[in-house]
């Protein structure tokens, strides 16, 4: 690579970002969502490019085995969402539910929240991850409330107010870190970064980490949606249209705790602090529990799917905190998994809310039989976000638990409690998807609504995916893992 | 050249006055007034930058001084401004719960911060010390406002003052670099917007700023 290209990384944020800008004057629906299209596959491009020769760490960017993975997954998952929006799009502008010309800022805002999760993944600067992450909240806020429904408004302005006031927590401990770390004799720029921070962090007066810590714990914490700070996560990621429920679900959580990840890493640096896993522990399991027993409600579908993601985000954050290379290892798998999983069951929910016309659990009985491809793969997806095999969270699970085992046995034991709750309560919305009574035919609202065969293809993509990762994980993935695992505290 | 503990006690001083109007902003049943009293609080924390800027000689914090002063001493209460205007909302707002049990308790927030901070910074010279106390005061000052009113546009305001208790720890230690703040800053214009929007949404859709109604919306629902 030759000095005058520019940094791999910097090609990754900035091309969803000129999107983004360019998109502002398509007023076209077909031609914005082909840029859309086009925009996230030069994203994924770039990603792979960036794994082949990736750069050096710069004063922006940061690039290892921590985000690597990340990266590579958010384009990825991005691209393939970004098929699928194409067609669900389409119909909810043939079935009048929307109009072109407020689908304007939906692909917009796609794209710059695309950008600044990449920026926030890669950058090598607290300040500018937190702003990048406050500019993923902004940009979601407004396709959130695209319906203009009394609910999606009262969700979009729950989920601004909590995820605002959360993430200014966060920059108030980002801000004590700085202090922190100019006190020891970082400055300017580079006391931001995370090179410099790290090896300097066990000199840092440790109470002034420990507020700092509790503060980006609450703060990133409401961004991950961990609970108790869970409150705004499942009216969000239900309301909002189905593409953007599978990006919020699969990637921004991911994002969040990666960044709760990072800080870990630098408080584990320093000897006198407290220990940073308990309160991870103690979040985890309240995430898990909260969220297996809200499954049992079983009401709205997208609902079940955004209790599904507290409870994963909990089973991740479980592992960091019970610490150790092969916990760890299990987390950042677990993280990528679910979002694979997660992403692909959203965008099943918004194909069977068109078949069926509801989001209502009840209407999506015996989905199997009418709607076979649909049903079909609502039930394997189903399977694998209960952490059944063949799927890729069985064998993280597992791990998980394994490790917890030789940590604590009483944690794993009530652990898995908290896993057996939610597998019982998704096999019983497995049932109703495939051994229900299909509603009567007059409740087919949507009848004459067309979608295209091909939207469920993403959808199994992932799904396939996560099975193959269970049965052979490649080699490079291994690597990646394996090296960051025990840095990770 | 001015004596070092008179420096230090303007610079408190500056804080102080910020603190006193978070204590203010508690208690204020007009939307006006307690917009009038945000902009002085962010006046106070610009000039507290103005005055680092002299005494470090950090044409940096001018900058900070200068964006905190036209954004959020000018702007923002005056976009504030515009939008309870527009959409006509009642310009008195109950408290939530008793005010001696508010006071009380922001009081208890204070002595808690300065508490913290003093272990935090032990080592650290008085003025970051001082800073970072009148700084976590103020954040969790904003907090309680959030959480002590009902209205959207109150949350609001306390939401921004939050912002002005990280602003006043960081300033006291010398500030953030420049592209940070500058990012920061676009981020705080770019919320008020589609805070804007969301109140004329909101108003639209339930026909009151009052957050209860529209949380009972959804209580029905489920």
């Amino acid at each position: 690579m030759t000095a005058h290209m520019p940094h791999p990384a910097f090609m990754v944020a900035a091309v969803p970002l000129v999107a983004a800008f360019g998109l502002f004057f398509v007023g076209s629906y077909r031609m914005a969502a082909g840029i859309n299209i086009l925009s996230c596959l030069l994203t994924f491009i770039c990603s792979i490019l960036l794994v082949l020769e990736p750069g050096p760490s710069s004063t922006f960017f940061i690039l290892d085995s921590l985000n690597t993975p990340f990266v590579v997954l958010t384009a990825f998952v991005a691209f393939t969402t970004s098929l699928f929006s194409y067609a669900y799009m389409k119909h909810e502008i043939e079935s009048g539910l929307l109009t072109e010309h407020r689908l304007r800022r939906y692909h917009v805002f796609y794209q710059m929240f695309l950008a600044s999760m990449l920026l926030a993944l890669q950058a090598n600067n607290i300040g500018l991850i937190w702003a990048a992450l406050e500019v993923a909240t902004l940009s979601t806020v407004l396709v959130l409330t695209i319906s203009r429904t009394p609910a999606a408004i009262e969700a979009g302005w729950k989920y601004f107010i909590l995820c605002g006031v959360g993430i200014v927590l966060a920059l108030f401990g980002t801000a004590l870190v700085l202090l922190g770390t100019q006190s020891v004799g970082g400055e300017g720029l580079a006391a931001m970064s995370w090179d410099q921070i790290q090896p300097l962090a066990a000199r840092i007066n440790p109470r002034l980490l420990d507020i700092a810590y509790v503060f980006l714990l609450i703060g990133y914490g409401t961004k991950a949606g961990l609970a108790p700070l869970h409150a705004w996560l499942p009216d969000a990621h239900s309301e909002g249209p189905s593409p953007l429920s599978a990006m919020l679900s699969g990637l921004l959580l991911n994002v969040a705790l990666y960044v709760l990840l990072r800080f870990k890493m630098v408080f584990a640096a320093n000897p006198d602090t407290l220990a940073p896993g308990p309160l991870l522990i103690i979040m985890g399991l309240a995430s898990v529990f909260l969220a297996a027993l809200a499954l049992y409600r079983r009401r709205d579908a997208k609902r079940m799917l955004a209790y599904s993601s507290i409870e994963h985000m909990g089973i991740a954050a479980f592992a960091f905190g019970i610490g150790g290379a092969a916990a760890n290892f299990a987390g950042m798998l677990h993280m990528l998994g679910h979002s694979l999983i997660k992403s692909a069951l959203f965008c099943i929910a918004g194909l069977a809310r068109i078949a069926r016309g509801s989001n209502q659990v009840d209407a999506m009985n015996g989905l199997v039989r009418t709607n076979p491809v649909i049903g079909w793969t609502f039930l394997a997806g189903i399977i694998a976000i209960a952490g059944l095999p063949p799927f890729l969270l069985f064998n993280t699970e597992f791990l998980i638990i394994k490790a917890t085992v030789a940590a604590s046995p009483a944690l794993a034991v009530v652990f898995l409690l908290g896993l057996l709750l939610a597998v019982s309560a998704l096999i019983g919305f497995a049932q109703v998807v495939a051994f229900g009574e299909p509603p009567a035919p007059d409740h087919h609202a949507h009848k004459h609504a067309h979608v295209p065969g091909w939207a469920i293809w993403p959808a199994v993509l992932h799904l396939l995916l996560a099975v193959a990762l269970a049965v052979a994980m490649p080699g490079f993935l291994n690597t990646w893992l394996s090296a960051i695992a025990p840095r990770l505290g | 050249m001015i004596p070092l503990a008179d420096s230090v006690n303007i610079a408190n001083l500056f804080g102080a006055l910020a603190l006193l109007m978070s204590f203010a902003m508690l208690y204020q049943r007009r939307l006006g007034s307690m917009l009038a009293l945000f902009s002085v609080q962010s006046m106070m924390v610009a000039a507290l930058a103005f005055w680092m800027a002299a005494l470090k000689n950090a044409p940096d914090l001018f900058i900070t001084g200068a964006i905190t002063m036209l954004l959020k001493g000018g702007l923002v209460p005056l976009l504030l401004m515009v939008y309870i205007t527009k959409l006509d909302v009642r310009r008195e707002v109950q408290p939530a719960y008793r005010m001696g049990w508010t006071i009380a308790l922001a009081l208890a927030l204070v002595t808690l911060s300065i508490l913290i901070s003093g272990s935090a910074m032990a080592g650290s010279n008085v003025l970051e010390r001082n800073m970072l106390a009148l700084g976590l005061s103020l954040v969790l000052m904003g907090f309680l406002t959030m959480i002590v009113r009902h209205n959207a546009v109150c949350q609001v305001i306390g939401f921004i003052s939050i912002e002005n208790g990280m602003l006043l720890a960081v300033i006291g230690a010398g500030g953030m670099p420049m592209i940070i703040e500058l990012s920061i800053a676009l981020a705080v214009f770019f919320s008020f917007i589609i805070f804007g929007i969301f109140f004329f949404h909101i108003r639209e859709r339930f026909d009151t700023l009052d957050i209860r109604y529209i949380d009972a919306y959804r209580r029905d629902r489920e």
